[in-house]
């Protein structure tokens, strides 16, 4: 029965650490939504880009993938205003039959991304042989007499702290700051915005990229505790699409619960049904959401009147 | 001539083999008239009913699966997957509706992607009923001589694109288009929008399953990465109506010509061929940015551009 | 009894009330006019009608039957039919596929689709317009191409939101013309305007809105003399 509680809280706790990274994923990909509008279909590729450049500093100059972060991050913002200003803006002007042109747009992204990374890096598995790379805490080097064994994996606990810290921030920022609130203004009313002085082409441009040093960092965290490889990044962008419908399209908090719902779900499948079936648990949450509970976790706050 | 033209095209395409093209000739040819089957059927349901769908693959790999099940656990020949595919594909399709017609614009799109990944998902998974990533392989393919997969997919087309213009030209083609340019008009005009939208994705669905069907028989085996792929056959779908022109009867014609062309190119050119991808990305932003509407829909702005060239 | 009445119909939104218990109805034959300030939830109302939304209390029935709750595609054909007040044109077709594709709800056959719709084009004046890409025309055009639209459905009862705001006089005079004569085919219809001297001219009943609420109603010369309305429109004027 022990043994049962066990497995089960071993579980949670890997899909809780999951799940916080997962939220930061979301995060990055809702605010997008939110202010453009678009679904960003190259979202997991530029996790899978920044995923390649801290792999890289790790292994040519031996920098730690947590300092990375404050490398790679700021290379994604730009990418991610060059991606806006240069590719998707244009589009946003022209006239064509399907407005679903941005998306399709950011497809083409990805592709190039996915692929370029084939060419220059194979298709290998790679993986950053990070020191502390299999450290762990254990329940019972705290508490001897527990009656159970738990672990904590260190580098997974300090990719979930890391997250929490970015998500943390970038609510100041969004809340606390000038460009925060106009991005929140365009986010809620653009045209609303447009009279009370914001300049939105600027937000849009200022927010794809924030999307994009977002799913940076959370790229850099993976690092550590993740394979590498070029295909990885479409894999991210469903997920990524996945947490934000769980959420409620275009809502922070709900990116945050729906990343933690998909965490601890998968991790669940994982363990209860078998390995391979993680994927298609993903999925059933996804068709699950978009059945019952058309909205996401944002539609029950607002019912609630919790969030906004 | 214009009214002529399909039957001419026709005409010519039947007598083509009877110069005695070469096998490879022949394997591109019945590619590309496959290819033209899949986009015609995209283009019914995201060029005319304006619901942009991301996995066609799963109606593709439906189609491929019935055939190839139906081979693998009856003994049966995989060419009756071609008229039971209408059945399994409908079916399916119904479904995939019921969950993603209530979606609207860029969500339907990103809907259905992740229900075609589902379905490769699924299908590497139930081992017993698929093989799982084994695939399935027929023992022996019905001929050698490409002759024949030539007429049979030849034929398809021809029925895909006869039924496509009669649906167009019908109220149906009305409806579509009319849900396309705006949902909430149209509902209030007394079109019941979302039994319309079901059987756009039905119809669709089922021109797809058929080449899928065809696919299984002609290429000898499947396996679910190939079958549901994302971005082989899903996005490649997308790509061809969209180089070739949304909403027009011979966008997809053009469209399969120059990416299956296109294809072949560069997977013969030696280093090259890893970089596809790259290639078909690039590909697909310039015509989104320049042709956002494809060759034929915006065939009159490459005149302009080539006659203003020769002018300046 | 009457074609169409709305029996004590509220609709909430987030706990605001956008419409609050509103009763009236509109006779067979009749034009009736609804008219308001801004936001007085004219629109929403059309919507409740109309089957975009559900009321949250009250009901809405025409010709005895209840059809709230009823899906806006089964509302239509039952016969009412409506225009919007931002144009909805279906942009990238033409004039003639416009009205087709709204009087292929009624006609059994293509053929019978596009006599009904000519027929419409020619009763608003569009007949020289049947192949312009709708997009392309003037706005007065737009929203005569609207109620063409409408009418193809075959409609009993006609509810034109705004159709006349932003039309010179002459576009003007000649939708009034048209809208007489709908009312002479036995149409009836209830209509939104904020143009006054239209509203009063065709109007045989107007029913006035405020804040949600129904605070007036009768014949035009009285409520044009009436205070609660002179003062809703002035309250208006004020604050704008």
């Amino acid at each position: 029965m022990s043994v049962q509680i066990e497995i089960f809280l071993q579980t949670l706790i890997a899909g809780l650490l999951l799940g916080g990274l997962y939220a930061l994923i979301g995060i990055g990909m809702t605010l997008i939504m939110g202010v453009m509008k678009i679904i960003n279909l190259a979202h997991g590729e530029l996790m899978m880009v920044a995923m390649y450049i801290a792999y890289w500093l790790f292994v040519l100059f031996h920098i730690d993938p947590y300092v990375s972060v404050l490398i790679a991050t700021p290379v994604m913002f730009f990418m991610g205003v060059a991606i806006q200003k240069y590719l998707i803006n244009p589009v946003m002007k022209v006239e064509s039959i399907l407005p679903e042109n941005q998306v399709i747009l950011t497809v083409g992204i990805g592709m190039v991304l996915s692929n370029m990374a084939t060419i220059f890096f194979t298709s290998d598995y790679r993986s950053t042989p990070v020191d502390y790379a299999s450290n762990a805490f254990y329940l019972s080097d705290y508490w001897r007499d527990s009656p159970i064994e738990l672990s904590l994996s260190i580098p997974w606990t300090v990719s979930f702290i890391l997250a929490v810290i970015i998500t943390v921030s970038l609510w100041f920022f969004l809340t606390k700051t000038d460009t925060g609130k106009s991005i929140r203004a365009t986010a809620q009313d653009k045209d609303a915005a447009l009279m009370m002085g914001v300049n939105v082409e600027r937000m849009r441009v200022v927010t794809f990229g924030l999307g994009a040093a977002l799913v940076g960092a959370a790229g850099c965290l993976f690092i550590p505790i993740y394979y590498l490889y070029p295909a990885l990044g479409g894999k991210f962008t469903l997920i990524a699409f996945v947490i934000t419908i769980l959420g409620g399209l275009g809502s922070t908090i709900g990116a945050i619960i729906g990343g933690l719902i998909l965490g601890i779900f998968e991790s669940m499948t994982a363990t209860y049904v078998g390995m391979g079936w993680a994927p298609v648990g993903r999925f059933v949450i996804f068709i699950a959401a978009l059945i019952f509970l058309p909205g996401g976790v944002a539609a029950i706050l607002r019912r609630h009147k919790l969030g906004k | 001539m214009k009214k002529w033209l399909p039957y001419i095209i026709t005409g010519l395409l039947a007598l083509l083999p009877l110069i005695g093209l070469s096998t490879y000739m022949m394997h591109i040819l019945i590619l590309v008239i496959m290819w033209t089957v899949i986009g015609m059927a995209w283009n019914l349901l995201g060029g005319y009913c304006g619901q942009v769908s991301f996995g066609h693959a799963a109606f593709f790999g439906i189609g491929a699966y019935t055939a190839g099940i139906l081979y693998f656990k009856t003994g049966l020949s995989a060419w009756w997957g071609i008229p039971l595919s209408i059945f399994f594909v409908s079916v399916a399709s119904l479904l995939i509706g019921y969950v993603t017609l209530r979606l609207r614009g860029p969500f339907f799109a990103l809907g259905t992607l992740a229900i075609g990944e589902v379905c490769r998902v699924t299908a590497e998974n139930l081992r017993d009923f698929t093989q799982g990533t084994l695939g399935i392989m027929l023992k022996e393919r019905t001929w050698i001589d490409k002759t024949w997969y030539y007429y049979i997919i030849l034929g398809i087309a021809v029925f895909t694109f006869i039924s496509i213009r009669k649906i167009i030209n019908s109220k149906l083609g009305y409806y579509f288009v009319a849900i396309r340019e705006d949902q909430d008009a149209a509902e209030s005009l007394g079109i019941n929008t979302t039994l319309y939208k079901t059987i756009a994705l039905i119809l669709s669905g089922v021109f797809t399953g058929l080449a899928g069907a065809f696919y299984m028989n002609y290429m000898g085996y499947i396996d679910p990465e190939i079958v549901f792929a994302l971005h082989d056959i899903s996005i490649i779908t997308i790509m061809v109506v969209m180089v070739g022109g949304v909403a027009t009867f011979w966008g997809p014609v053009v469209g399969a010509v120059i990416m299956v062309l296109l294809a072949e190119m560069i997977r013969s050119i030696p280093r090259l061929g890893v970089a596809h991808q790259t290639m078909f990305g690039i590909l697909l932003i310039l015509i989104i940015i320049f042709l956002p509407n494809g060759i034929v829909g915006d065939f009159s702005k490459i005149r302009k551009f080539f006659r203003f060239g020769r002018a300046g | 009894m009457a074609l169409l009445e709305v029996q004590n119909v509220s609709r909430f939104f987030g706990g605001l009330a956008a419409v609050n218990d509103v009763s009236f109805g509109v006779n067979k034959g009749e034009i009736v006019g609804l008219i308001g300030p801004n936001g007085a939830g004219k629109t929403t109302l059309f919507n409740v009608i109309n089957g975009f939304y559900r009321p949250s209390k009250g009901e809405v029935i025409f010709k005895g039957e209840r059809i709230s709750g009823l899906k806006p595609h089964k509302i239509c054909k039952k016969g009412i039919a409506r225009t919007f007040q931002v144009v909805k044109p279906l942009q990238r077709m033409t004039v003639l596929e416009n009205v087709m594709a709204s009087a292929f709800v009624r006609a059994r056959s293509r053929k019978e689709a596009e006599d009904a719709a000519l027929e419409l084009l020619e009763f608003t004046g569009l007949i020289d317009d049947r192949d312009l890409v709708s997009k392309g025309l003037p706005l007065g055009k737009r929203k005569r191409l609207e109620i063409a639209r409408a009418l193809a459905t075959g409609p009993e009862l006609l509810m034109l939101d705004e159709s006349f705001a932003g039309l010179n006089p002459t576009e003007l005079n000649e939708s009034i013309r048209i809208i007489r004569q709908i009312k002479e085919r036995g149409i009836t219809i209830l209509i939104i305007e904020h143009h006054m001297k239209v509203i009063m001219s065709i109007s045989d009943r107007i029913v006035v809105l405020n804040y949600g609420e129904k605070i007036a109603e009768g014949p035009p010369d009285e409520i044009g003399r009436n205070p609660q309305v002179i003062e809703a429109y002035l309250g208006e004027a004020h604050n704008a």
